[in-house]
């Protein structure tokens, strides 16, 4: 497109990213839908944006409440409005009194020309007529509505507003009220607001279906209120843009973290899932209390138990969390899940963490927001909010219940379990005769994990992983591992005497040989003196012979070279051979 | 402001208090128009020398009309005596009209 149409943000989380930047600007759009369908919250949001962010003023025509009703209303969103309304923006209360006699036909003119002075005089940029089927009805006859309409959308087109918005209710194609079809041809924009029942409980949907000259996200998208107002649940980006963190927080005691290699990335999902009562709360807690004990600020979410009895039940097993809740570090949010849908959960678990900032959060257990108003919307939330976390670098550990204990089932009813890094799954083991908590480590992306099933073991001192036993191929757990224990104990004890016995006989024996080496020591120093002696003696000896030898070659002159005669050796050699050999 | 103010009558019924009205029009709209004929029809018919009307163009006079409750024009404002009344449209409903003002035919 050459030249993209101009666009004015509504500042509505999720709309302006569906219509692509806003309604259209200088234009006007229509909110069609049933009543309760949230038109008007939509309408006046709008609104209460333009003045907050863009100090624009604006004109709200009420035809269908009071102006003091309408305020009232709104005043349970954070917008301030009773304020604005004093000066930016101006309500006109156009909802007739029943007292008001009717006779014949009657146009808008003079209410335009209010309008107008009004708008001149505080500035305003943004207008919006809510709810002018109302008035409209009043004159009973088609033909003149629709006069009335144009006369509108003359007075708009001459009047310079940044956007106009008109609300009627019609449902989903337009025909309930069978008179405002030609409403959807006049203006520029059309979008659709449902409200239905799923299960019992009301869902809100959205739908832009005309936005002229502009593209927009086609298709439903759900639609939630919180205490900033409405909000839609736009796709997310096709692309996630998230940085992986390679920093560990731990997962709340050493054994579990060395089972992770190390801990759990910041930023990362963990998932546990279990039966009931496989002490998933318990993990999740103590996730908790080692964030608080690092100083972090942590957020845990139960739904349909009181966190103070949640706080209770964890200290039973060593997990203090009501010191930490006190100085304010940890904050205890517990929601109900009845007759409120999945959309409205995420809402309250943004302004949660908007609230509290947190670093680490528990949600135990997330499956609980699947329990009313459709399973579509609650896994759509659960991706949702687990992208949300790691967009805020929320360390994040969510439980889920599942029916059945079967791996193959693990995967819950909300399919979080694929989004999850880690996966963290709690079972009972029965053998023996006993019923044994067991860990497993499905996953754990991006890191080494223990692949050994581990028996959890709570105490008063916390939940902790016992040693491993393995015994025929598998692990041994409760009685079975503590036999093992006492087993290898005893082992143990024994190795360890039998080892002192040796050592004192070798000690012994080896005393036994230094002493012995000591005589024979003793000994050899008495032979060697002796040896000494003995050669000296006989050197003695030999030179004393020689000196005679001398003595006696001199006295009888004979010549020294016949004392060589018999050294021939060789020779004599030879001879013993061949003697050999002749045999 | 056009305003037009018709002198009690002689010949009238004496009982009848003075009906105080204000008529508020969209300058020359088809409806205020209308209205305004509507109107001196039945004050003449109904009410000689007994009513006090004021015409207000809401074009020329938009913040007199929001301060007076005004939405759509034409629109008519009983006064006095009480009860006070309000009557949309062009009058053409003569019945409606004349019940809401009091006056009993």
């Amino acid at each position: 497109m050459a030249h993209p149409l101009p666009k004015i943000p509504t500042g509505i989380s999720g709309f302006d990213e569906l219509s692509h930047g806003g309604l259209p600007q200088h234009r006007t759009t229509l909110l069609k839908g049933g009543p309760g369908s949230g038109k008007t919250v939509f309408a006046l949001q709008s609104l209460v944006n333009a003045v907050r962010k863009r100090q624009e003023p604006g004109i709200f025509v009420a035809f269908e409440e009071s102006t003091s009703q309408l305020i009232a209303n709104a005043s349970s969103f954070d917008w301030g409005l009773p304020a604005l309304a004093k000066n930016k923006l101006f309500f006109l209360d156009a909802k007739l009194s029943p007292e008001v006699v009717q006779s014949g036909e009657f146009d808008l003119s003079g209410m335009l020309a209010i309008l107008k002075a009004k708008k001149e005089e505080i500035g305003a940029k943004w207008i919006v007529f809510d709810g002018i089927d109302v008035l409209l009805t009043l004159l009973q006859n088609p033909v003149a509505e629709m006069r009335e309409i144009y006369r509108i959308r003359d007075w708009l087109a001459e009047n310079d507003v940044s956007a106009a918005i008109i609300t009627a209710k019609m449902d989903g194609d337009g025909s309930g009220i069978v008179n405002y079809g030609f409403l959807q041809f006049m203006v520029d924009c059309v979008i659709r607001f449902e409200r239905r029942l799923e299960h019992g409980v009301a869902l809100h949907r959205i739908e832009i279906t005309k936005y002229r000259g502009s593209d927009f996200v086609a298709g439903e998208y759900p639609v939630s209120f919180g205490p900033s107002g409405l909000e839609v649940g736009a796709p997310e980006p096709a692309e996630i843009r998230q940085i992986a963190s390679g920093e560990r927080a731990s997962a709340g005691f050493e054994r579990l973290d060395t089972m992770l290699g190390g801990g759990l990335f910041r930023g990362s999902s963990t998932l546990i899932t279990g039966v009931p009562g496989t002490s998933k709360t318990t993990l999740a807690g103590k996730f908790a209390e080692a964030a608080c004990r690092r100083g972090e600020r942590t957020l845990f979410v139960s739904f349909d138990e009181s966190a103070d009895r949640i706080a209770r039940n964890l200290t039973s097993v060593g997990i203090q969390l009501k010191k930490h809740i006190k100085s304010g570090l940890l904050r205890m949010y517990s929601g109900r899940t009845e007759s409120i849908g999945a959309e409205d959960h995420l809402l309250k678990l943004k302004a949660l963490i908007r609230e509290h900032h947190p670093r680490c959060m528990v949600i135990d257990p997330i499956s609980a927001i699947a329990k009313t108003g459709g399973l579509a919307a609650a896994r759509a939330v659960a991706n949702r909010f687990i992208y949300l976390a790691k967009d805020e670098k929320i360390t994040v550990m969510v439980t889920a219940i599942n029916e059945g204990d079967e791996p193959e089932n693990e995967a819950t009813d909300l399919q979080i379990s694929t989004i999850a890094d880690t996966w963290i799954h709690l079972s009972y083991l029965i053998r023996s005769g006993e019923r044994n908590r067991a860990l497993t480590i499905i996953k754990s992306r991006g890191t080494w994990h223990s692949n050994q099933v581990r028996e959890l073991v709570l105490s008063n001192a916390g939940p902790m992983l016992a040693d491993v036993y393995t015994a025929g191929g598998e692990v041994l757990m409760g009685t079975l591992r503590w036999e093992k224990e006492n087993e290898e104990r005893a082992k143990t004890t024994h190795r360890r005497a039998e080892f002192d016995h040796k050592r004192g006989e070798l000690q012994a024996a080896e005393t036994d040989t230094q002493v012995r080496i000591k005589a024979l020591q003793q000994d050899l120093a008495r032979q060697r003196a002796e040896l000494a002696m003995y050669s000296s003696d006989n050197q003695a000896r030999i030179v004393s012979s020689s000196d005679r030898e001398k003595e006696l070659r001199r006295i009888r002159s004979a010549d020294p070279a016949g004392r060589a005669s018999g050294s021939s050796g060789n020779s004599g050699k030879r001879n013993q051979k061949g003697a050999r050999d002749a045999r | 402001m056009r305003a037009k103010k018709a002198k009690s009558s002689r010949s009238g019924p004496a009982v009848t208090a003075v009906v105080v009205m204000r008529l508020y029009i969209a300058d020359a709209a088809p409806n205020s128009i209308k209205a305004i004929a509507n109107l001196e029809a039945i004050c003449k018919e109904h009410l000689p020398g007994a009513f006090k009307l004021e015409i207000i163009d809401v074009l020329e006079f938009p913040l007199r009309a929001l301060a007076d409750g005004i939405l759509v024009t034409p629109s008519l404002a009983k006064v006095s005596p009480s009860p006070a009344a309000k009557i949309i449209g062009n009058l053409s409903d003569r019945s409606n009209v004349l019940h809401a003002l009091g006056i009993k035919v």
